[in-house]
This record gives structure tokens, C-alpha cells and sequence, in this order.
């Protein structure tokens, strides 16, 4: 297991926080009076201004994605397999920037925030969100920190569709853009999936409409049936088979044994689901789950991807996983494609992997070998 | 650098835009960026050969010729070129229409199974030829489709595909001139420079 002390960590981080006093106007049709974003950096920004690297998170991410808190940490940041000194995105060469988008539950303002009209937390009524707020939400950020163009923005899943909105809405600002098992909008299952998520939430008794905040009650056991529900699509059969197969945890399958066995299976997802549950806010997840559905790269470039990306000006590195059925590679290649079409300079790979969606956080060599590759080139250019 | 290679080079106009259909490590690309400042795009499927290629900084999508090549618009690229490939995919009548259809111009390399060394082991041994260039044994090869340069001028012909020009690499570099006179008995690779 790596620590904090491993030559291969960005070791102890300390996150900051970033506030904007001018109202971000959003997409749907609301300000947000002013704002905060919690972050991270990894690295040194050299003097060219010119190695900066943002990272995108996805659905449950936040701005911790690598190094740790303190020493004690059992567990460094969520990309910390990609983070780091001789990893992929390697700050030993790159400015890394990691950022809790608005909207989320980590420190940057959302939900849980105070609403500086009522003086009480947002909660249900915190404007609803799209990737495009994020984006130049942190643009404003960027400009912050003065990086007039990130030498490569990379995301997984709905990082990886922030991404691509980022090469949209600024082209200017974007060297190469990096998506990793993401799509050009959500497919009907997918939006039934969230669906259920959400109604597993708001059929919490303690949801109370989304002001729980406000009876000092937390909508848990809806937050962790939406988080299993998740969990599952995140997994491949195989995965799930090899991990738990049909292994008991308790009790038996004999004949006249009385007791209720419980799979391996029962008892790790429901232990997910109460984790999750205990570090995550609800009304975030449906923002989140919803900022997700209506997410459609070229909506309003008359349904036309390749009339869409005819307004980037990066290169693309377009990464799926084989059994991701959740953002399945076909969804990438529609990207690669219209990337093709547009004249966009693109590199894809399709990596055989078992893990479903959730290989594209874990240290698969193909993916990393390629990966790294890639970020070379990023840096050979920055 | 295989001879193939070099001698494609000369016909691929300075800063066009070229497809190579399985490039492999992308040795060939990086050749043209740097000889003729071309922008390419390498198709391939082999991961390892897809990060080689990344490495030396090159845009490569993965994607099997075989399953199509309809994601890419007609005459989008000035040239396609496909070295040493034609034999391995399942249709390459198709995979020459798609060439045709996707570049201005195409460039496609095979090896020459008309070749005296080939006729000579098929003829006196009576068993398919494994040498230097086809080391692969009948049952385990990815080379499932080989033609003779006559045979491929025959597709060309029936096809009304134009040959613009024609050039072999002989098995020696001593060979040149019996390989152009008789290319179907002498060229171990056959160099075709086509348009329709």
C-alpha cells in the first residue's frame, strides 16, 4: 500500500479555498450571488504559466484526487494511481489543479451552503446546475490562478464530459482535452438509472422535501440505496463475479438450516451504500444525477456532434473500457467519430478490462502505459 | 525503415493529410511528419503498437478495418495509405473501396506471393512458403488473403481503379532491375500508388 512518504506521492496536501463575489450567471437562466471552490494543487506552475493540468471529477468525486490529509490518512485521494511523481499525470512536470465543482458537498458552495437571501442552507432550493456552470465557474478560477490555458483538462465519466464542454466553451483555454469512459449525452438506461436513484432518496421519510438540513435529519438509508444502485451499474458481471461470486458471508444454503445466509455480495454493497451515505449529501447527488441527464454535448449546436467539436481547438485522447456498459465504448467511439468527422486531431483506445466503468480509476497497464504516453506528448508541448 | 516505406514517402505531397490503415508503431508517420510535414492519423488495434505510436506523439484510434471504416467522411483524407495489410483483412476488395472513397489517393504495399521463392517452395516442396518476410505457418497466420501483383491489377482492372504508378523492392537491393521488368517473378513487395 502506498503512503504519504512513497517517492511516487504528492504526499501531504492541504486544500484551499477560492472566492468569487461577482454573480456567475447559470445556464438555467439564475445568478449564483457569489461563490466558493474548494482545491487542490500538485505540482509547481513554472513560469511560462504553461504546465497546468485540471482535473475534472465525476458524479460522487470532489477535489481530494490524490496525495493525503494528514499522515494518519488510511487512504490517499480518489486518482491517486494517476497523480504523482512518476505517475501518468506526473507533477514532477505538471501543475495539477483538482477542484470540487459548485453544486457539490465538499467545500466548494452548494447545497449544504448558506443561502445568503434566507440565511439558512440552500438544500432542494439551490439552482440547478449544468456542466456548462462548472465550467465557467472554474474558469474563473483558472483566471485566479492566473493559467491562461490548461496544458490538458482530463476527466473520467462526467469529468470527462466537463472536459469536453470545456473545449467548447474555451477553446482557447485548452490544449488537449482528456475523456475517459464518458459519453456525448446520457442513453435511456442510463437515465432510468438515476432516476431510481433519486426516487430512492426522495422516498426517504427523512428527505422531508430536501430540507433535512433544516430537522437536523440525513436521508441515509435513501442515500445508500442510491448509491447501490449505482455501485452495481459502476461493476461488470465478471467483475462482481470474480470479487464475491456466490460466496457466503453468514449462514448456510443446507437444508433445514433455518437462518437467512447472506451473500458476500449483500453485505459489501450495503456497506458502500452506508459509507456513502455518511460522507455525502443527497440533494447534491440528485443535483449531480440531473446535471448528468441533461447533459448533451451538441444540443445546441443543432444536435450536430461534429458541428460541435468544430468549435474546439485541442487535441482529444478518448479512452473506454471493454466492459463498461454504464458509458460503454460505443458511446466513446461516437465521440472519436465525430471528433474524425470535425478534422479534430483524436487518439482512442478501447482497454480490455473487467472492471465495468469503474476500471478507469484503476491501475490497468494498458491504460496507464497509454495514458502516461500521452501525457508525455502533453508535456513535451506545455 | 522498410523499403516499402521509403520508397512511398515521394509520392505524398508536403503538408497533406494522410491516413495509415494498421501503422503499427507508427515508424512511417513519424517519417512523414518529419520528411514531408504531413498530418496523420494511424488506424491500428494492437495495444502495445497504439502506445508506441502515442509515444512518438501521433493521433492513433484503435479500430478494426475489418468491422469498417465508415466513421470516416469521403475524401476526408489526401492520402490513405496501407502498408503491408491488405493480405491480413477479411475483404480487401471492400477495404479498397473504403480507401478510395475516404482518400484522394491511396498507397497500398503487399507482399508479392508470385514471387520465384514462393512458386519455387510451393512448386518443389508442395507446401505453403514460410521465409524471412511470411514467417507465419498456414494455420496460424494473420495473412489470410495473398494475391500475386497480377492478381491485384486484375482487381484494380475489373474495378476501374486507376494505377498511377507501380514500384517493387526486390528480395536484394541487387535486384531492381529484374523485380521492374518482371515484377510478378522478382518483386517481394509489390508498391501500388492508386486513385479512381
Amino acid at each position: 500500500m502506498s503512503t504519504a512518504n512513497d517517492s511516487h506521492s504528492v504526499g501531504i496536501v492541504t486544500p484551499r479555498i477560492a472566492r468569487f463575489e461577482e454573480p456567475l450567471p447559470l445556464a438555467c437562466g439564475r445568478d449564483l450571488p457569489a461563490y466558493e471552490l474548494i482545491y487542490e494543487t500538485y505540482g509547481e506552475l513554472n513560469a511560462q504559466r504553461s504546465n497546468a493540468i485540471l482535473v475534472c471529477h465525476a458524479l460522487s468525486g470532489h477535489h481530494h484526487a490524490a496525495g493525503y490529509h494528514s499522515a494518519d490518512d488510511k487512504r490517499p485521494g480518489w486518482w491517486d494511481e494517476c497523480i504523482g511523481p512518476g505517475k501518468p499525470i506526473d507533477t514532477s512536470h505538471f501543475y495539477v489543479v483538482s477542484v470540487n465543482n459548485i453544486g457539490g458537498c465538499h467545500g466548494s458552495t452548494g447545497p449544504m451552503s448558506i443561502n445568503p437571501e434566507t440565511g439558512k442552507p440552500w438544500g432542494p432550493d439551490f439552482p440547478p446546475l449544468r456542466a456548462r456552470d462548472w465550467v465557467h465557474s472554474q474558469a474563473r478560477l483558472a483566471d485566479y490562478l492566473g493559467i491562461d490555458c490548461w496544458a490538458a483538462i482530463v476527466g473520467g465519466s462526467l469529468g470527462g464530459m466537463q472536459a469536453m464542454r470545456w473545449a467548447l466553451e474555451y477553446p482557447q483555454r485548452v490544449r488537449h482535452c482528456i475523456v475517459i469512459a464518458a459519453a456525448m449525452k446520457l442513453s435511456a438506461q442510463n437515465l432510468a438509472f438515476n432516476e431510481v436513484a433519486r426516487q430512492a432518496i426522495v422516498s426517504d421519510p427523512k428527505f422531508a422535501g430536501g430540507y433535512y438540513q433544516e430537522h437536523n435529519a440525513v436521508p441515509s438509508q435513501g442515500l445508500a440505496l442510491a448509491r447501490m444502485v449505482g455501485h452495481i451499474t459502476y461493476l461488470s458481471d465478471n467483475a462482481m463475479a470474480n470479487k464475491f461470486g456466490r460466496d457466503l458471508r453468514s449462514g448456510t444454503l443446507e437444508q433445514g438450516d433455518q437462518e437467512q445466509a447472506e451473500f458476500q455480495v449483500q453485505s459489501y454493497l450495503r456497506y458502500q451504500g452506508s459509507q456513502f451515505s455518511s460522507s455525502f449529501d443527497a440533494n447534491t447527488y440528485i443535483l449531480m444525477t440531473r446535471a448528468l441527464d441533461y447533459f448533451d454535448l451538441a444540443r445546441e449546436y443543432g444536435n450536430d456532434p461534429v458541428a460541435a467539436f468544430k468549435h474546439a481547438s485541442c487535441s482529444f485522447l478518448v479512452i473506454s473500457f471493454s466492459t463498461d456498459w454504464r458509458f460503454s465504448p460505443e458511446r466513446s467511439r461516437e465521440i472519436v467519430d465525430a471528433l474524425i468527422a470535425a478534422d479534430r486531431p483524436v487518439t482512442y483506445a478501447e482497454i480490455e478490462a473487467d472492471e465495468g466503468h469503474d476500471a478507469f480509476l484503476l491501475p490497468i497497464p494498458r491504460y496507464v502505459d497509454l495514458f502516461h504516453a500521452y501525457m508525455r506528448r502533453v508535456g513535451e508541448s506545455s | 525503415m522498410r523499403l516499402d516505406l521509403t520508397h512511398i514517402q515521394r509520392w505524398i505531397e508536403p503538408g497533406t493529410r494522410v491516413l495509415d490503415l494498421g501503422c503499427g508503431n507508427g515508424e512511417f508517420l513519424e517519417l512523414l511528419r518529419e520528411q514531408r510535414q504531413v498530418r496523420g492519423t494511424g488506424l491500428e488495434i494492437d495495444g502495445d503498437m497504439i502506445t508506441a505510436a502515442v509515444s512518438r506523439g501521433l493521433n492513433i484510434v484503435e479500430q478494426n478495418m475489418d468491422q469498417g471504416l465508415a466513421n470516416f467522411p469521403d475524401q476526408s483524407f489526401d492520402t490513405v495509405v496501407m502498408a503491408h495489410a491488405l493480405q491480413a483483412v477479411h475483404f480487401p476488395d471492400k477495404v479498397l473501396d473504403e480507401m478510395l472513397r475516404i482518400g484522394r489517393q491511396c498507397i497500398v504495399t503487399f507482399p508479392n506471393f508470385g514471387h520465384w521463392r514462393c512458386r519455387l517452395h510451393l512448386g518443389t516442396r508442395g507446401r505453403m512458403p514460410v521465409s524471412r518476410f511470411m514467417p507465419h505457418m498456414w494455420y496460424d497466420t494473420p495473412n489470410i488473403h495473398f494475391c500475386t501483383v497480377k492478381d491485384f491489377e486484375d482487381l484494380c482492372a475489373l474495378k476501374g481503379i486507376s494505377i498511377l504508378a507501380r514500384d517493387v523492392v526486390g528480395n536484394t537491393e541487387r535486384t531492381p532491375v529484374l523485380a521492374g521488368t518482371w515484377p510478378n517473378l522478382f518483386a517481394t513487395t509489390a508498391i501500388y500508388h492508386i486513385t479512381r
